[in-house]
């Protein structure tokens, strides 16, 4: 990628410290509350934020410049702000000269990426895009903070990217406050990237290389497969296509969360044997062979990782209510009782052997984490952790600019569906709402799910506050109580992804990124109807 | 970076030396001097509402008494924590504070943890000259995550300040006058339809029984608890927090200033979304599906179930037709561990989970 790797460069306790934050499709008061009390601790300390948004968001009313984007127009409103930095001389040619490489070809592009232009994409005047780039450029410890509302798109990775452009053009990467900040959007997204995906080993060391297959290999006693394997999108475009028979799946629940929901159970219907393993009896555990009960993050020891890269301990409060196992003992026995032997006394023993493999968590042991968690990477025992990356050098030498064209969303509104739905989350609910759903304190304020329409959309429907509609797409239709106000732009509608009953994901497209498979959960055409 | 100045001041005799801009409490603290405090939180700024940490400082031939939360220490300041005349004060403040709360600690929530009891204690404040019949009582409200005895209140404004500085949701405020002056929601609203987003900043930062957490009322006593670290199983914030267990039950969540990253602070998620652990829906057995319906396993029948099919599979289609999904909830040992297991015991590179992003 641009930098090398993919965290948060900063930590969370240099947030207060920002002098500006250009937050970008991210909701912190309400899907990070606490890095929300942080940024609110710079807003009091005077820092300067800008906010683009669907809607109208609390940091939005409080910023001094808010820029309304279309959703999917990113890639257009991040180039033009590139493009102003040039045209204006804003950009730190020192910075590009020692540390980056494809500035001419990118300055080139984007000759004609003029905020004007950009204004008939994104719907922003193109005066505030200058003026957000000249106030980018200009403070000497700024920051950019985003989460779903860039990633979750077909062109998520190029999103990332040219925010990335716009750091490496005014050097404001590598220092104290100053750097690119992806907030993550679970407790352990963080750690299970880092240990869990398809084409990498355990902290990204890559499948594709031999010395690390050979060292796992040594390590686990078996030789490993050198086939690539599927993503879960690819395992669920497989499953339609009948070529996957068996899927085990641990505390996920692919039938609420993915998109095209019907498309993910016929895929799940097609497979010979599906075994879940979770607290509740989820969505997708209904369709299951054999359901096993999982023990809660309270009856467990381990580890998570937060968006700050820090390893932190979860600490086993009670025992494991009913007869229920944690989810390592669970699959350490299936593993011992196909003849692969696993055999840990303890999550700490097989942290041991996490760090013995991994060069970036070496230095991490649960000794040094009782106190208070370590950031990877660490790689000796002496090594304090790393608080920000990328001081002096990035992990791939030279930080690299990347040329990147708009590329329209998979489905835009049109006739039929004129309206463009956008999701998310909320300040009360998480996700699939299995636990929250489960609290009494917190479906006291939310409980139902809802769709905000813009007062001059609601009027053209004649829709109502508060009344219930029906919400389709080409995929589905689900019913909600239209919440009408001026937050959310006009011709937007939003909802949030937290209710079983009226799963959004129905509407959904599930269209995905080309490089993460990220699935564009961010934007499709749909229609709102009066019941 | 900049450096800060140093100053020196001298406390109950003890030369300290601390960074400009430090208040007086802050100097003492940092040499283990203790200062007793009720209006403050070192996540909030200074209010000087309690006058509790009066100190007395020299001034030539005279003295003053001054709050020392809120007086910045200054080179060559003279203090002492403990003289005749502090300690007067305290207690005159303490008797002044108690004129308006109710004794009825052993059937308080906070009894064990709360500061007035302490200091009371410790300063043998039995009885206010000044006593009068505190008003107010439990606030009606039917939220179940606060709740809120305004007879308790000793107005330090520390829920006020959390709520207006720290959340910036300015639900709380004071109201009345005099001894009818009490904290609390906007025109005695119910709390569902205020700025209230049912943080719980103002229960942790509560010095007294006044604000409390509704279901740990009748739960047992803080001395009962085991309070376990632990971080937060909700967003990528990773907050430090504490879970308070009676039995085998965790009764309810809290935090201490200084924990990393969240110095104290949760959202409601994280203080209040605990009910889940002993849902009613928890999955409590192993369950195999025959013809169609659910029934009832044991661990062997289910693990021996899933190992023999699985193997069955592997050997039918080969390993790459066998996926396994891993989740962002779990640990990293436990994704680590769904990895190994694709790979070493099914021998396939298809895992993966949700948090691709």
């Amino acid at each position: 990628m641009s930098f090398g790797s993919g965290a948060m460069t900063n930590s969370i306790s240099e947030i207060k410290d920002c002098k500006l934050i250009f937050l970008i499709g991210g909701n912190p008061t309400e899907a990070h509350p606490i890095v929300g009390l942080e940024m609110k601790k710079a807003l009091r300390k005077g820092c300067t934020f800008i906010v683009a948004d669907p809607r109208k968001i609390w940091f939005a009313q409080h910023a001094k410049l808010y820029l309304p984007v279309k959703p999917g127009s990113d890639n257009w409103l991040l180039n033009a702000l590139a493009h102003v930095i040039i045209a204006e001389g804003l950009e730190n040619r020192e910075f590009i000269k020692t540390r980056t490489e494809g500035y001419e070809e990118l300055k080139e592009f984007l000759k004609d990426i003029t905020p004007e232009k950009a204004s008939e994409y994104t719907g922003i005047p193109a005066e505030d895009i200058r003026q957000a780039a000249r106030l980018y450029a200009r403070s000497d410890k700024s920051a950019i903070y985003y989460t779903l509302g860039i990633t979750e798109h077909t062109c998520g990775t190029d999103n990332v990217r040219t925010i990335a452009n716009l750091a490496l053009l005014t050097g404001h990467i590598g220092k104290l406050s100053t750097g690119v900040n992806p907030i993550r959007g679970q407790n352990n997204v963080q750690g299970a990237t880092d240990m869990c995906i398809p084409n990498k080993m355990p902290g990204y060391q890559d499948v594709t290389d031999n010395a690390v297959m050979e060292k796992f290999e040594n390590a686990w006693g078996v030789k490993l497969s050198r086939t690539l394997g599927a993503t879960s999108p690819t395992m669920f475009e497989r499953m339609n296509k009948n070529q996957f028979k068996a899927l085990y799946v641990i505390g996920e629940d692919p039938v609420l969360s993915e998109p095209n929901q019907d498309y993910t159970i016929k895929g799940i219907k097609n497979l010979e044997f599906l075994v879940v393993q979770d607290i509740f009896m989820s969505e997708t555990a209904k369709y299951a062979d054999v359901i096993l009960p999982a023990a809660s993050f309270a009856e467990k020891d381990g580890t998570f990782t937060n968006t700050e890269r820090r390893v932190q301990r979860v600490r086993k409060a009670i025992n494991p209510i009913g007869n229920t196992k944690p989810d390592w003992q669970i699959t350490c026995e299936i593993s011992t009782r196909m003849g692969y032997n696993m055999g840990y006394p303890s999550p700490k023993e097989v942290w041991d052997e996490i760090a013995s493999l991994t060069p970036m968590f070496a230095g991490i042991n649960y000794a040094r984490i009782e106190q208070n968690g370590i950031q990877w990477p660490c790689p000796d025992t002496k090594h304090p952790g790393t608080k920000f990356l990328h001081e002096g050098k990035f992990p791939r030498g030279l930080g690299k600019f990347f040329v990147l064209p708009y590329r329209a969303p998979a489905e835009s509104p049109d006739k039929e569906y004129p309206l463009l739905l956008t999701t998310g989350r909320t300040l009360y609910h998480y996700n699939a709402g299995t636990m929250t759903r489960r609290s009494s304190g917190i479906i006291h304020k939310t409980n139902d799910c809802f769709v905000e329409v813009h007062e001059a959309d609601a009027k053209e429907l004649g829709i109502f506050d508060g009344e219930m509609v029906r919400v389709a797409s080409r995929r589905g239709e689900i019913t909600a109580r239209a919440e009408v106000s001026d937050k959310v732009k006009r011709g937007v509608i939003w909802m949030p992804m937290h209710f079983a009953e009226a799963a959004v994901n129905k509407l959904t497209k599930d269209a995905y990124d080309n490089i993460t498979q990220t699935a564009e959960y961010k934007v499709c055409g749909a229609k709102i109807e009066k019941i | 970076m900049v450096m800060v100045p140093k100053i020196t001041l001298n406390i109950d005799g003890k030369s300290v030396e601390v960074n400009k801009g430090k208040t007086v409490l802050q100097a003492a603290n940092s040499v283990g001097v203790r200062i007793p405090t009720l209006c403050h939180d070192p996540r909030l700024e200074p209010f000087a509402a309690c006058r509790v940490c009066m100190v007395e400082v020299e001034r030539g031939n005279s003295s003053a008494l001054i709050t020392s939360c809120s007086t910045e220490a200054t080179d060559g300041m003279v203090i002492r924590t403990d003289s005749e005349k502090v300690l007067k004060s305290r207690k005159m403040v303490l008797e002044l504070i108690l004129s308006d709360h109710p004794r009825d600690c052993m059937t308080c929530e906070k009894c064990g943890i709360c500061t007035l009891q302490d200091l009371a204690y410790e300063y043998g404040v039995r009885e206010s000259r000044f006593f009068e019949k505190p008003d107010g009582g439990v606030v009606e409200d039917e939220n179940p995550a606060i709740q809120q005895d305004t007879s308790k209140c000793i107005l330090c404004g520390r829920c006020v300040r959390i709520c207006a500085e720290v959340q910036q949701d300015y639900a709380i405020d004071f109201k009345n006058r005099g001894f009818d002056t009490e904290t609390g929601l906007p025109f005695g609203k119910p709390r569902r339809e205020t700025t209230c987003v049912l943080c719980g900043q103002c229960v942790s930062t509560c010095p007294v029984g006044s604000l409390v957490e509704k279901q740990a009322v009748g739960m047992g006593r803080d001395w009962e608890f085991k309070q376990v670290k632990t971080t937060c199983p909700y967003c990528g914030v990773g907050c430090t927090m504490y879970l308070n267990v009676k039995g085998n039950q965790v009764v309810k969540v809290t935090s201490k200033t200084g924990s990393v990253p969240n110095d104290g602070n949760l959202c409601v998620k994280g203080r209040f979304g605990y009910d889940f652990v002993h849902h009613s829906d928890r999955l409590k057995q192993p369950l195999i599906k025959k013809n169609g319906k659910f029934e009832e396993a044991t661990w062997d029948e289910a693990l021996n179930f899933v190992a023999s099919k699985l193997s069955e599979i592997k050997a039918k289609y080969g390993p790459d037709y066998i996926g396994v999904l891993s989740s962002s909830r779990c640990t990293n040992e436990e994704n680590y561990l769904a990895m190994k297991f694709a790979r070493a015991a099914i021998g396939t590179n298809n895992v993966d989970q949700c948090a691709r992003t």
